[in-house]
């Protein structure tokens, strides 16, 4: 128990206090025991309130603090360090919510918002009371990562890795580098090749000694956590002579008897047994697909000293700090009958006739026939009404659009219809919109539902598609086309649910692997150590899947930097005396954080402290209740219920708009540093933002900011804008 | 300063104590209060990590300690721990009904909804309805 409390009530300006008698509050808990201090404030977070908190916990000898505040999202941690930089341990201090959750929403009936305060403070001071020192754990890393999947993302991650200091293993599926990219010719914005990307990507990654590439690799099996993983990698082999002559490679190649559909063509067209995605595809070592040869005794024969065909598979143990998984997309596949996919001869796919641009450079052919006009079927897989794709695939509207422009420029005749149901080609993209637009090629919109979708049709020889445009009144349209294409979007990979189980990484209902938090944690999973970058996460152009794979290797470099790892101490733990080992919290625990341990002869659960996420998921399935996490303990969150439950007589205090301003004036000492020096830096004229920026020397969005919110708290006043209408003047009030 | 006391028995609001999640339904609560979009003030909120840790003891000693209702926003199938989160859920709002069976509380007591993390509106219209049921309960 603690008996030492400090508690600290905000105005926050006026924001709280406006609405919640602060003053009151601070004057009723002053008198609780165990609360040797209990405070008003006018800015909590104001460094010169920082300091004398610092002071009173120092000279009172507090052993626990309570901020009444903001939402603890906003400066948590401003009062964890404060705690900490006045010899606290951080774990003994409890924000509560005043504003957010109290003076805001209830601002339409502020003696209510004040009674709520006060249970919300009490229940702040119970949790309080029962808090404990809590020590982060420390962890030794590994100064290595491995980077899974060498797509455009994962690649431009390893060098980045690299170059800061950490060795890198590059794990690829397949026999070649790059990922889809490598399937377009040209890719917007910059209209670059996608193979050079890769090839330069690749150049890159070579120079750096401390990354190692392995293909035609997958993932056999994953244990250990953060700082110590330990992966196991099968290695396939390729099936070529090491040593063997490039030339006689390169007749092998020429000469293999068989023939197989090209899956990097999509099946558009074939390729051998002995193969490469393409002729400069990286490695520069073709495979053998050696199934395909086991009929093929004379051809063998005479390649037998090129070929390798007893080379075993290899497995290969790593130990690594961490993992960034950048295992991309796939494209979605259409099911048969689908807007005629398959049914009517000559409907493909967006990434179907990319291929097939690049295969003919010359004249656009499909099934013989020259193609002078095509309608694109927007939103094909994506935004579905039925089925788990309700997500829009971000790409497609642009990638569309883009392939457009690049087929007028490639055939001249070519006229192209645009089904869309919205167009989604956002921020510089937009410009390709216009571009196209401005090329003769028709939009029309079909309505979101799906009754409204396009139907395709075949009418004799000739292919329709039927469309009722929301452009012209709904009116329904029938359009002839030489080629339909369906821009299909992106869908998880197949093996996403491997991939998650191996790891732990939880996936969504798309299958997409999913962050902590799309805005403040994008790029963490929630198994420490595990990072996720690229499609693999869910749509993205390369642009942004490059800045994710970065961000992870950024948070990657920073978090193995020291060789040790701080982890958060909030997490399960076991009373040993209580547990019967039933097993039932094992059971719950998607990452295998609990396992069965002998303490004294007896068989218990025992937590893994460097996986467990300290989800709490456990604690409530336990029938001898003998799982709790640390800090949401029975004693903590039942003490603040019964805290809540404090009723008190509150007088009205009266609200007088004038007042709230008067107020504000008086607690003048009480407003942040930064404040002051923004007021030394005025005049008592009119001052532009430059002015006030120049004469305090402090930073310009600094002072702009803080602008703002003088501004709102009647510190400082509009006064126009100065006479080039570039600037607002600003005066004191 | 005026004179008139009053506390929230008075009001005879029902007392709701909210469950919330640190990530995404407790920002979604604090978008409600940004907005000024008002709710009823007895909504007490608990902040967890996952939904899913909510003991049902917790739940009986709030209805067992003067709260009318318990009101659990579930992270639903955003929840970035567990897929499985809203069965989880499930299971403990069911194991929680048994007890409250056993001791004689109307289930209706306990009710859970997904709440993301800009739910501001749905947040405030759920603790509108919540407290228009528990106003409505004869035990
Ligand atoms: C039709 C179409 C056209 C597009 N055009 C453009 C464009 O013009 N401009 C643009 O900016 N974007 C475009 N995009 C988007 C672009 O393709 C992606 O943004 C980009 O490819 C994403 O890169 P990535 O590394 O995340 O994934 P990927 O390119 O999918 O690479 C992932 C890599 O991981 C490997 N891998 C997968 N699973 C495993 C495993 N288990 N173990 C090891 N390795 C594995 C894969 O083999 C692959 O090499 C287009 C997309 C489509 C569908
Ligand atoms: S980007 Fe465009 S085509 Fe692709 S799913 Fe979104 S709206 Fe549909
Ligand atoms: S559920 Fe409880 S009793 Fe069963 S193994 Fe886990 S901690 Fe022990
Ligand atoms: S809190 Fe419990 S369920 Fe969650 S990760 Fe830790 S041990 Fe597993």
């Amino acid at each position: 128990m603690k008996e030492r409390i400090g508690v600290y009530i905000c105005h926050c300006g006026g924001n709280i206090s406006d609405y919640v008698d602060v003053e009151e509050l601070s004057k009723m808990f002053h008198k609780e025991e165990n609360v040797v201090i209990a405070k008003d404030v006018m800015f909590a977070c104001a460094d010169s309130n920082q300091k004398d908190m610092v002071q009173d916990i120092q000279e009172n000898k507090l052993d626990a603090i309570v901020v009444c505040s903001c939402s603890p999202k906003l400066h948590l941690h401003t009062f964890r360090s404060v705690a900490a930089r006045a010899g606290l341990n951080p774990s003994n201090y409890v924000q509560v919510n005043i504003r957010e959750q109290c003076s805001w929403p209830h601002s339409d009936r502020p003696r209510e918002a004040t009674v709520k305060a006060a249970g919300l403070i009490r229940a702040g001071i119970n949790r309080v009371s029962f808090s404990e020192s809590l020590e982060d754990i420390q962890l030794e890393v590994k100064k290595s990562v491995m980077v899974l999947g060498a797509g455009v993302a994962g690649m431009k991650a390893a060098i980045d890795l690299a170059k800061s200091g950490n060795e890198v293993f590059l794990v690829e599926k397949d026999f070649f580098v790059g990922g889809r990219i490598a399937q377009k010719d040209k890719l917007f914005v910059t209209g670059q090749s996608g193979k050079q990307i890769v090839a330069s990507l690749y150049d890159e990654i070579k120079k750096q000694s401390n990354i190692t590439i392995f293909t035609g690799t997958s993932i056999e099996k994953v244990s250990g956590s953060l700082g110590n993983f330990h992966i196991d990698l099968k290695v396939k082999p390729r099936y070529i002579n090491g040593k063997a002559d490039k030339q006689a490679v390169k007749r092998a190649m020429e000469e293999c008897p068989v023939e197989v559909p090209d899956a990097f063509n999509l099946g558009l067209t074939k390729r051998k047994a002995i193969y490469k995605n393409y002729p400069e595809a990286l490695p520069d070592v073709p495979v053998v697909e050696a199934e395909l040869l086991k009929d093929q005794p004379d051809f063998t024969a005479k390649f037998a000293s090129t070929l390798n065909l007893n080379e075993q598979e290899e497995t290969i143990s790593l130990i690594v700090g961490s993992v960034l998984v950048t295992t991309g997309y796939e494209n979605y596949q259409p099911k048969e009958g689908e807007f005629g996919y398959k049914t009517i001869d000559n409907v493909v796919t967006l990434p179907e006739l990319n291929r097939l641009m690049e295969l003919n450079p010359q004249k656009l052919v499909y099934n013989g026939k020259e193609i002078k006009s095509i309608a694109f079927i927007y939103c094909v897989g994506s935004r579905q009404k039925k089925g788990e794709n309700k997500y829009c695939s971000r790409q497609c509207c642009t990638s569309t659009i883009y392939t457009s422009l690049q087929l007028k420029e490639k055939y001249k005749e070519m006229q192209t219809y645009h089904l869309y149901r919205d167009i989604r080609a956002y921020g510089k993209q937009e410009v390709l919109y216009t571009q196209s637009a401005k090329q003769g090629d028709l939009y029309f919109k079909y309505e979101d539902k799906e009754k409204d979708f396009p139907v395709v049709e075949k009418v004799g020889k000739n292919t329709i598609v039927k469309v009722k445009d929301s452009l012209t009144a709904r009116k329904e349209l029938e359009i002839e086309a030489d080629l339909v294409v369906l821009v299909t979007g992106m869908v998880a990979r197949e093996d996403s649910t491997h991939i998650s189980e191996l790891f732990k990484i939880p996936i969504g209902r798309d299958r997409f692997f999913n962050e902590i938090h799309p805005k403040l944690k994008p790029v963490e999973t929630v198994i420490k150590g595990v990072y996720i970058g690229g499609t693999c996460q869910g749509p993205k152009n390369v642009t942004e899947s490059v800045q994710s794979s970065l961000a992870g290797a950024s948070k990657i470099t920073a978090l193995l930097k020291s060789g040790t790892v701080a982890v958060d101490p909030i997490i399960a733990r076991v009373d040993t005396d209580a547990c019967t080992w039933c097993g039932k919290c094992a059971d719950v625990c998607d990452y295998g954080a609990l396992k069965v341990v002998e303490v004294d002869g007896k068989k218990v659960a025992s937590v893994n402290k460097a996986v467990c996420t300290g989800c709490g998921i456990c604690a409530p399935v336990c029938p001898e209740n003998a799982i709790e996490i640390a800090q949401y303990t029975d004693k903590g969150i039942e003490s603040m219920i019964d805290g809540f439950m404090l009723d008190v007589q509150i007088q009205e205090k009266e609200v007088n708009a004038d007042e709230v301003q008067d107020e504000n004036a008086v607690g003048m000492k009480e407003y942040p540093q930064v404040w002051k020096e923004i007021l030394a830096g005025m005049t008592d004229e009119k001052n532009t933002i430059p002015q006030i920026i120049e004469n305090s020397k402090l930073k310009g969005e600094l002072v702009t900011y803080h602008l703002m919110t003088m501004n709102k708290y009647g510190v400082v006043v509009p006064a126009g804008m100065d006479q080039k209408e570039e600037y607002f003047y600003y005066k004191k009030k | 300063m005026a004179t008139t006391a009053t506390t929230s028995q008075e009001t005879k609001l029902p007392k709701i104590l909210v469950f919330s999640t640190d990530k995404i339904s407790d920002p979604g609560i604090d978008q409600a209060g940004l907005r000024k979009i008002h709710y009823s003030p007895s909504v007490y909120v608990i902040n967890l990590p996952c939904s899913s840790g909510v003991k049902p003891r917790w739940i009986l000693h709030a209805l067992e300690n003067g709260f009318d209702g318990v009101f659990i926003a579930a992270d639903g199938h955003e929840c970035s721990y567990s897929a499985k989160c809203p069965e989880h859920t499930n299971t403990i709002i069911q194991t929680a009904q048994e007890l409250m069976k056993e001791k004689n509380i109307n289930t209706k007591r306990i009710r859970m909804a997904a709440v993301c993390s800009v739910c501001a509106e749905p947040f405030a219209s759920h603790m509108e309805n919540f407290s228009k049921i528990l106003a409505g309960i004869e035990e």
